[in-house]
């Protein structure tokens, strides 16, 4: 079980209050989490990455264990603290605009 | 009795402003999706309660939603705007051929005729259509590529595709407008498309009278007679009637020619409404005044309309999609402004009032009339 934490944004779009927990068949990647959780909320598809390329928006970041993930490999493992959901990975929009 | 809903598009947020025909009393119901900028709030005009409204931000991106109780409740439907083939290049600012990239819906036109079918004009520069209520977006390429496309280029606020007019007695007639390249016309449902600029004259292109390139900011029609178009220009009051193959300016005494809005009354086909600003950097009313200019004759000959608005120290700006009439007895006009007032005249521009004051930066005003 993979615990997910969302920005305040996306979390009122896709009608949840805190964590989401999500089942990743495999290895828990940043691509698999993000395809499971666009699976369990298809609105979120878009907001998070690109439809065709998958690329993160830019003003979008992921975080673990006080680790920085946003520049890692999509198909790279998660963190064990992650994948054994003892932590969550934090999807963050970036402090920034007005 | 009758009723009118202004839907408004802002900054952060999306308000629904509703009142009986009196329209003197509102009640204001908001904000929806707070934080988020949202380009444009349409309803359909088959379906008055199906609505359809543009979110996007900087950091997720673009959504699309959906509510089928006139604003009560809403759901987001599809956000998968992808061009058809290879996107190819536009110019960029400094000439230079720049990759199409899509940034954001800035219109979404409701057919005419089906609840479910609705077209989006979007940044960079093309058109979407829907048929399945917004659920899937396919483009009509034939637009982006019939031939100038590569001449194409940014306005200030961005390569948009921002006016989308259907011609009422011919579904198969379409107009469009973009920031710069100019006006379009299709008379075959989108799939071809026919630049409509001869006429305008744009001193700060290298040809002033090319065939596109044009910054045009706005264009309206009156139901009735779909052959009369009246543009706002980025500079000059535009006026074609012959479904744009040709245009003749009107701009006559106005205080300025450069502006965003221009609407039609509903009832007066001749009657037109335009909020003159200040070019070119500044976008502000002209000596700090807020004043509306109708003209009963089609343009040349404007009178402006104060009673109600600030006539100093005002500097706010009135954008492109910030104003639409309704079609009550007495045709009702509105304006939404940066400075976040919304206001209402229901007595075709003599008088006004602010339905609000403080929302955050108004980017669109529709207004449906309700029965």
């Amino acid at each position: 079980m993979i615990r997910v934490e969302l920005p305040a944004h996306l979390r009122i779009l896709a009608r949840v209050a805190g964590e989401v927990q999500l089942e990743v068949e495999g290895q828990a990647t940043l691509r698999s989490v993000l395809d499971a959780l666009e699976a369990r909320y298809p609105m979120l598809r878009g907001t998070l990455r690109d439809h065709v390329t998958e690329q993160r928006r830019p003003f979008v970041r992921f975080f673990a264990n006080a680790e920085d993930l946003s520049h890692e490999s999509p198909d790279a493992p998660l963190p064990e603290a992650v994948a054994s959901g003892a932590e969550p990975l934090l999807i963050i929009g970036a402090i920034a605009g007005g | 009795m009758s009723k009118a809903r202004v839907l408004v598009g802002t900054r952060k947020g999306a308000f629904v402003l509703t009142s009986d025909g009196k329209r003197e009393k509102w009640d204001v119901s908001g904000p929806h999706f707070g934080g988020w900028e949202i380009y444009h709030v349409k309803g359909s005009p088959v379906n008055p309660d199906r609505l359809y409204a543009s979110q996007s931000t900087g950091w997720y991106g673009q959504l699309i939603q959906r509510s089928n109780d006139g604003g009560k409740t809403w759901e987001p439907v599809g956000n998968k705007f992808v061009y058809d083939g290879v996107p190819g290049t536009h110019q960029w600012y400094d000439g230079t051929a720049h990759p199409w990239e899509f940034k954001r819906v800035w219109h979404l036109e409701p057919s005419l005729t089906d609840a479910d079918t609705v077209y989006a004009g979007v940044e960079d520069a093309a058109l979407f259509r829907s048929t399945d209520a917004g659920q899937t977006w396919q483009e009509l390429a034939g637009l982006r590529g019939h031939g100038s496309g590569p001449r194409w280029q940014p306005g200030a606020g961005g390569m948009c595709l921002h006016t989308i007019l259907q011609d009422p007695s011919d579904p198969a007639r379409i107009f469009i407008a973009i920031s710069a390249a100019g006006a379009f016309r299709s008379e075959d449902g989108g799939l071809t498309w026919k630049p409509i600029n001869r006429g305008l004259r744009s001193q700060y292109i290298p040809d002033p009278t090319a065939e596109v390139g044009h910054c045009v900011h706005r264009i309206a029609m009156h139901r009735s007679r779909p052959n009369v178009l009246f543009m706002q220009k980025h500079w000059d009051v535009m006026r074609s009637d012959d479904g744009g193959d040709s245009w003749n300016e009107v701009s006559g005494n106005l205080p300025t020619d450069f502006g965003f809005v221009i609407d039609v009354h509903a009832h007066e086909p001749e009657t037109i409404f335009v909020v003159p600003i200040k070019s070119d950097s500044e976008h502000f009313p002209p000596e700090g005044k807020l004043r509306v200019y109708r003209s009963r004759t089609g343009g040349n000959e404007w009178e402006p309309l104060t009673k109600g608005l600030p006539q100093s120290d005002c500097y706010v700006n009135v954008l492109r999609d910030a104003m639409a009439v309704d079609s009550l007895d007495q045709c009702g006009v509105y304006f939404g402004t940066t400075g976040g007032q919304v206001y209402a005249s229901a007595d075709a521009g003599d008088s006004w009032a602010p339905i609000v004051r403080d929302l955050p930066a108004v980017l669109s005003v529709e207004v449906q009339t309700l029965s």
